[in-house]
Formats: C-alpha cells, structure tokens, sequence
C-alpha cells in the first residue's frame, strides 16, 4: 500500500483455493463482466435481463400474429415463453463461452484467478439473464391473464435447473473446444441452428409422429424443456422425456467440460 | 522464502516441445534484490510467471512462504472498456483489499486525474503506464516480480517509481528483469544469467554483465573495456 506505516503487514497471501478467494475472484469477475458488457450507459446492466426479455417478447407477439400451429392446446403465449427461453438458456451459455479466454487471459496473471473461474462467471451471468427474462415474463403475463400459472412450481424448476446445466455442461465442453481448435467456434453457430427447431422451441413431444419423436427425444434439451412444460401446463399435455438419459448427458458434459478447461490451462503455449 | 526445486517448464510449439526452462533450482530470502538477465527467449518471462503462480510448472515444485506479486509489467491486463477506476476495483476486490484508500493513492500517483471515469481505450500509453504502475503499488507484497518495467515514462515518472519501488519498498525481495545495466547495477545484490534454459548465479555484476553482452552478439574485448563503455 502507498505509505510504509504498514511495513508489518506481511503483505497479501493468496495461496491455495480457499472458498473465500475463490468467491472474491467470482464476485470480480461477475462484475468485470457486467461492465464490460453493458457498460454504464443508458439501462446498463439491466440489459442483462431487458436483451432475452425482448428477443422472447419479439417471438411471442410473432407467433402470436401468425397463430402458428404447435400442436397443442396450450395458450400460444405460454408456449413461446417457455419455448423461447429455455433457447437462451441453452444456446446463449455456450455461444458466451467462445472466446471468453482470449478476453480475459489477461487477468490469469493472477495466481487465484483461475480458467475455469473466468468460465463460471460468464455461465452463471447468463444463466441468470434468461432465468430472470422467464420469470418476469412469465409474470406479466400471467398477471394478465394471457398465461397460466405454473401447476407445478418444483417440477418447473426442476426442469429448467437440468436444462441450465445441460447449458453450462455444453458451453465448457463447446468454450473448451473453441480454445483447442480454433475451427469449432465457427462451427456452433450453425450448429445450434440446426438443433434450434428440434430442441422443442416450437412444439411439444407429443404433438410429433411417434418415429419422428424418438429420434428428437435425443437431444436432452428437449428432454429438459418436456420436464418444466409438464409442471406448467401438465393437465393440458402428455410430456415425453428420459430423466436418466438427461442426467447421464449432463454428467458427461460436465466431466468433458472440465477436463477440456483443465486440458487447455496445461497445454498453454508459451506468450 | 521462496524456493524453486528441479523447476522444467516445458511448451508446445508448432515444432515440438520445446523444453524452456530445464532443472532450475533458486532460493529467494526475504529482502534480496535478484537481477535477472539473458537473450530473448530465454525463459527470463516464463520464469518470473511460474514463480508468480500463474502457471504451473512441468515439473519440480515451487514452496511460496511469503506473499508473491502477480508479474509486474507496464502494458498488460487492461480491458478496454473499462475505466482506470474499475481496473482499481478489480485488482482490491480479488486481493482482497480496501478500495478507497488505493483509489487516491492511484489518483495521486497516476496524475491520471478525471481520466480515471474514462475507458482505458481512451489512455495514451504513457497514460496506461502510469495506470498500471500505480495498480501495482496498491497491494502490499513481501516479494516483487518485475518484468522490464521500468523503461517508459518521462525522466520524472521513472524518478517517483523509483522513489516509490526501491526507497518505500527496501524491505521488500524483488525480482527485476531487465536489459538495463545501470538499473540492475544499482539495485540488485544477486545476478542470474540463463543459460540454455538454466542459470547462472553472480554476485558480481561486471562479470555476469559481460558474459550476458557476449551471449547476445555484443561483447566486448575485455572486461575493462565494457566497464570503460558503462559510464
């Protein structure tokens, strides 16, 4: 510090993985992040939760225009906001994570900084966009009528925690790839899109021919999405889902993604 | 203490591995000025950052028993977007530090003044400089590590990092990597010259300057010679 009346202190220990350094490190980092991002002007950081707010905003009023056929009896707007956020919970996390290193590899100068803390901070940051995007919707609308309330709250969080961890899995093992070999960054992109209309945004199970729907059921986000449907709305559907086939992908994703993370700060070419 | 043993660190390269540092051992005691010298792409950078801890090495181990700055140097780690200020915040909420009152030290010692509330991307680099060196100073450390800091600036903000770095800071262990001899000259007590990817230790600095001067393609006849040339 600037005087040398504190010459006593031994100076600032950051040794070791203490959970205080590491939730200081978070906390930086989330806020770094935020800033960056959105920086102060006009709304800021509410961007965080005004940008999914208004994508999903734009595809309700949307479908609801063109009274697009999903196939079931649930209220168009109910279907949209489920279906649109649950696409930025899984899509936006790992398209986050592409390049996060490069932006931040600075900051690894920094002994407690570690890769996979610049990985969670950009995760846990959108996660909370779109979770805070779906329930201030969902809301409103509610509120007015255009909506049903949820009939099962716990098996709506339920589904949308594993859909969030099928995100943050995913965009490890997708961030992790990106850093290894550079050529996958450009392929998620298009990758995602072609997932974007099977991954249920725009239907339910249910409403598929039976040979068709066994093979979407693959994509586990699906799965996810079929789980918090089925809380909200389940006297009005029937909810086709595998909880094990979910978890087991989300545990390989998440381990993939870790050892990718842990991969990348060891094969860390000379700078 | 701290205490480097067996210390390789290897890197990938589009042509192999290539082995950077091989079989470092180095003990640093409390309070002792280390002038590190050699080519470029000797290690001198890869060491200073292994010892910081912001990257493992191949092997060996490295025992920290005092606190260890991140490796200091006048360009890096700032994000554009950001203001000088929140590089602040940043740098004490991860130390762990108090804020306000490094802010007005950064305030006063960066005379970087209402530019500390704009973008970084808008600094000049003198202007960053003086950011960066202020943020270095926020966080005390028994152990400094230095990489070629302190070439830039005018005569008068070299003279305050001076004062502020080897006059406030003369208890404090340091590590200086430079290619300035009247600046390791001065400062350090111990020398290390690499080597293909180990070092040398010297007490003396005439010597080790000279040999350094002979590996990089510039030495000179003799000893007396280079000294002559010194002054």
């Amino acid at each position: 510090m600037p005087n040398n009346e504190q010459t006593a202190d031994p100076g600032v220990r950051v040794d070791g993985r203490s959970w205080t350094i590491q939730r200081r490190v978070l906390g930086a980092l989330l806020l770094r992040e935020l800033l960056t991002r959105y920086g102060r002007n006009n709304i800021g950081f509410l961007w965080l939760f005004v940008e999914p707010m208004l994508f999903t905003l734009v595809i309700t009023a949307f479908w609801t225009a063109t009274r697009q056929i999903h196939g079931s009896n649930i209220p168009i707007v109910a279907f949209a906001v489920t279906g649109y956020s649950s696409l930025l919970l899984w899509r936006n996390l790992p398209s986050r994570c592409i390049g996060a290193l490069k932006a931040n590899i600075a900051l690894l100068f920094h002994r407690q900084v570690s890769i996979l803390d610049v990985y969670i901070a950009r995760i846990f940051l959108e996660m909370v966009g779109a979770t805070t995007s779906l329930v201030v919707l969902s809301m409103v609308f509610t509120l007015m009528g255009w909506m049903p309330a949820p009939e099962d709250v716990l098996e709506v969080i339920f589904g949308w925690t594993l859909l969030a961890w099928f995100g943050t899995g995913l965009a490890m093992t997708v961030g992790g790839l990106s850093e290894k070999f550079d050529v996958f960054g450009r392929l998620w992109p298009p990758f995602s899109y072609i997932m974007f209309p099977l991954s249920g945004v725009a239907f339910i199970a249910d409403a598929l021919p039976p040979n068709f729907r066994e093979i979407v059921l693959w994509l586990p986000q699906l799965n996810a999405l079929e789980i918090m449907r089925e809380g909200w709305f389940g006297s009005l559907m029937r909810a086709h889902y595998d909880l094990g086939y979910l978890c087991i992908c989300n545990l390989l994703l998440t381990f993939s993604g870790l050892s990718l993370i842990r991969q990348i700060g060891l094969d860390a070419r000379e700078e | 203490m701290i205490r480097l043993t067996d210390v390789t660190k290897d890197y990938p390269s589009n042509h192999g591995v290539r082995h950077i540092l091989k079989g470092i051992n180095l003990t640093i005691y409390p309070g002792e000025r280390i002038g590190i010298l050699g080519k470029n792409g000797a290690g001198k950078s890869t060491l200073i950052r292994l010892i910081s801890g912001a990257e493992p090495p191949t092997s060996g181990s490295i025992e920290r028993n005092m606190s260890v700055s991140w490796p200091l140097a006048f360009s890096g780690g700032f994000q554009g977007g950001l203001t000088g200020a929140d590089n602040v915040r940043f740098i004490c909420r991860i130390y762990g530090v108090d804020y306000h009152p490094r802010f007005k030290f950064v305030e006063e010692f960066s005379e970087l003044g209402s530019y500390l509330h704009e973008p970084v991307s808008t600094y000049s680099s003198g202007m960053r400089a003086r950011l960066a060196f202020a943020i270095s100073m926020t966080v005390d450390f028994d152990c400094y590590l230095i990489d070629e800091v302190l070439a830039v600036g005018d005569q008068r903000f070299r003279d305050r990092c001076r004062v502020e770095l080897f006059e406030r800071r003369k208890d404090k262990a340091m590590l200086i990597v430079s290619h300035s001899h009247r600046y390791l000259k001065g400062n350090c007590d111990r020398f290390l010259l690499f080597k293909d990817g180990t070092i040398e230790e010297h007490s003396d600095f005439e010597e080790v300057y000279f040999q350094y001067k002979q590996q990089i393609g510039e030495g000179f006849q003799s000893k007396e010679e280079m000294v002559r040339e010194m002054n």
